[in-house]
């Protein structure tokens, strides 16, 4: 199989113009997503296969409006259209992607693919909403015109995908006769004088929908209504968390029993040393903290896919955006904010969607702010142990006051941190919010499961190759060098982790922290909440929850726990998170401010909360 | 050309980023912003995209929504697609209001 044999078929089109369920179509299953070298963009290529066998090897390019590239997204797609990727041949054809019902800006974008010189077919998706419609489109005319191919599909039905290949493989097949490359950076006159040639097409090719939609104007007026509109979103993001937090917890449990049973499994069929420590508390113990998650995440995405496909999201940001302005955030940072909650990882690989990117730094720098599920078992601990089960004002329990204050603290640092990332680090006017409002539709369950895969898949081969590794050498670092004989004391007291905690203690005194609680911070590097896993083998309590809660509620001082629930609202020490910042980010640099600045701000919070505390006479 | 329409049309050019829901118009000019109405884009940059998103001389505008704090961003139709922009963005399209 030479793929180099293969002709390459590139898709382009505008944002929701049905590019990726066109693609779903035509590759199927043959598919597979990886990054371009050096950019963080995701790739996807796939392979169609004709009714007579040949194959076409088909390349989905993001989606946007213009060769001249505002995002890294676009500047992929239009280095990959003018074939200036490294590694990557130039596509033989180009199939510009058009929403049937909504030609206009996509026709200038295909007059601007034609001065590349490259064959372009001009297929018509979705025509089944335009037929619907009543948008009569004389393809002849605008074949003619364009110069090009033009045909119509149904992506999501399957419909015209054949016709569509046919075309495509016989205009990679007279390759030999490509014009010249004209294409250059245009002007604004540019721009102006193709948007009057795209209207002139308009005019001569395409009869107005005698039938235009009215459904997505009539929802908006409800969800975009100044108080109803942020009232439904408010109660969808309400639902969001619920099934978040309740709906996944029961997956959660399956999860954690699983691993659990291995780890016992492998206790038993392992001889007791090293490697069933490593196999057991690193190994098995270490993947099964970081999957305990995909259930959380596989639901916030399933949330996110269909708020998205649906056409949803960009009325949310929309909502938004004056909220998040007041911060010196975009629109658009709502989501990647939110899905933090569940896990920083995903909110950062999400920040994805926006094209600028100071906006996309500022979100990627507090996104980890937001209280993602990872903390949850740590405050749930700390809250037990230290903080008295009653209510206050009636019927408000103490408790679960203190857990939203936590959040709340962590939503609002976030927000004055954004706003101070805004005044210092770039100043000057906010960037432009300009996006497209797409008309509604109802998500396609094939295209929302397909995705769904990639993600998880995303997840779990991350959580392989970043948090394992790390896992491993956490749990080295716990272990070595082993107590001497006869030692009094638990055992982590004598490895690394121990002398670094013994070490550091001096330096974490003045914010009331023993020396096992700088210990137990450690661990908690590879993800949060193995510090309670940590502080568990510290005072060498079995896995109880509650003894542990009680061994605590003895031996910390009240002060000192609330600087310790303080200092986890910022807790700087996740290194998936680092690890991710630096992947989109491409260096050290932002996740070296990042863990700086948070840091920072989770000492001087421990510090101020301790001190405060022992003032009122809680040390 | 486009101070020309500008001129052409005088008393009834009205910006986009001061009009209410429901006004209809037609843009006559895209104009390109000067100084600090630009923000911390250059202003080329602004007005391509603009034009990139369909804000072209001639085209047919309508204010369908705006943003439920101070009125901003606002949700308008041009031609046939909706778009979301802030106010302060829409101040440099240049419209005059539809007949009927």
């Amino acid at each position: 199989m030479n793929l180099s044999a293969i002709p390459t078929v590139a898709l382009v089109g505008n944002p929701n113009c049905g590019k990726t369920a066109l693609f779903n179509a035509l590759t199927g299953s043959r598919q597979k997503v990886a990054n371009y070298a050096g950019v963080t963009v995701e790739k996807k290529e796939g392979l169609a296969e004709l009714p007579d066998g040949r194959r076409l090897r088909i390349v989905d390019l993001p989606g946007t409006y213009s060769l001249r590239a505002r995002s890294p997204d676009e500047a992929v797609t239009r280095d990959a259209v003018l074939g200036r990727l490294p590694g990557e041949p130039a596509p033989d054809v180009i199939l510009c992607v058009a929403d049937a019902t909504n030609l206009g800006l996509v026709l200038r974008l295909a007059l601007e693919l034609k001065t590349t010189g490259r064959p372009l077919v001009f297929v018509l998706n979705m025509i089944d909403i335009a037929e619907r419609q009543g948008i009569e489109i004389d393809v002849d005319a605008l074949s003619r015109a364009l110069g090009a191919p033009v045909t119509a599909t149904v992506a999501t039905r399957r419909r015209g995908l054949d016709t569509l290949l046919e075309i495509a493989a016989a205009q990679a097949a007279g390759t030999s006769d490509l014009g010249p490359d004209l294409w250059r950076e245009p002007s604004a006159a540019d721009v102006r004088n193709a948007h009057r040639a795209a209207r002139d097409l308009m005019r001569s090719a395409v009869r107005p929908p005698s039938r235009p939609d009215t459904l997505t104007g009539r929802l908006d007026g409800v969800l975009l209504h100044p108080a109803a509109g942020l009232l439904i979103l408010l109660g969808l993001l309400f639902l969001m968390f619920q099934a978040v937090f309740a709906w996944a917890a029961p997956l959660q449990d399956l999860t954690e029993a699983g691993f659990a049973a291995l780890g016992a499994a492998a206790t038993a069929g392992l001889p007791t040393g090293w490697m069933q420590g490593l196999v057991v508390d690193g190994l098995i113990a270490g993947v099964g903290s970081v999957l305990v998650f995909l259930p959380q995440i596989l639901l916030l995405f399933v949330f996110i896919l269909l708020l998205e496909d649906s056409g949803y999201m960009a009325r949310a940001a929309f909502l938004m955006d004056r909220i998040m302005g007041g911060a010196g955030l975009h629109g658009r940072a709502f989501i990647p904010l939110l899905s933090s909650f569940a896990c920083a990882v995903p909110g950062i690989m999400s920040t994805r969607v926006i094209d600028n990117r100071r906006d996309r730094l500022t979100t990627i720098l507090t996104a980890p702010l937001m209280t993602c599920s990872a903390r949850i078992p740590v405050y749930t601990l700390i809250i037990g142990a230290l903080i008295p089960e009653r209510t206050v004002g009636g019927f408000l329990s103490l408790q679960g006051l203190v857990m939203f204050g936590l959040y709340a603290a962590g939503i609002l640092s976030a927000l004055a941190v954004a706003f101070v990332i805004r005044k210092v680090l770039w100043r000057g006017g906010s960037e432009p919010f300009m996006m497209q409002l797409p008309d509604y539709k109802i998500p396609d369950p094939v295209n929302l499961l397909r995705n769904l895969g990639q993600k998880a898949w995303a997840f779990i081969s991350r959580a392989g190759r970043i948090i394992l590794p790390l896992m491993v050498l956490v749990w080295a670092l716990s272990t070595w060098p082993s107590a001497p004989e006869g030692a009094e004391g638990p055992a982590i007291a004598y490895s690394a982790a121990g002398r670094i905690g013994h070490w550091l203690e001096p330096v974490f005194a003045p914010i009331g922290f023993s020396w096992e609680m700088v210990v137990a911070l450690i661990p908690g590097m590879a993800a949060r909440e193995v510090a309670v896993a940590a502080l568990g083998a510290i005072y060498a309590v079995g896995g109880a929850e509650g003894d542990l809660a009680g061994v605590l509620s003895r031996q910390w001082p009240l002060a000192s726990g609330l600087a310790f629930l303080a200092w986890y609202v910022f807790a700087p020490q996740c290194v998936a998170t680092l690890a991710v910042v630096r992947r989109e980010t491409g260096g050290w640099v932002w996740p070296g401010i990042m863990f700086a600045y948070m840091l920072a701000l989770a000492y001087l919070a421990a510090f101020i909360v301790h001190h405060v505390a022992v003032a009122f006479g809680l040390g | 050309m486009s101070s020309d329409a500008l001129r052409a049309a005088p008393g009834s050019a009205v910006r986009l980023g001061d009009m209410q829901p429901g006004f209809r118009g037609v843009i006559v000019a895209v104009r390109r912003p000067s100084g600090s109405a630009a923000g911390a884009t250059d202003p080329e940059e602004l007005e391509l995209r603009l034009l990139e998103f369909g804000f072209v001389e001639g085209a047919r505008v309508e204010v369908l929504h705006e943003g439920p704090i101070g009125g901003d961003p606002i949700a308008v139709r041009v031609d046939d697609m909706r778009v979301a922009l802030r106010r302060n963005e829409a101040m440099n399209v240049i419209l005059t209001e539809a007949s009927a």
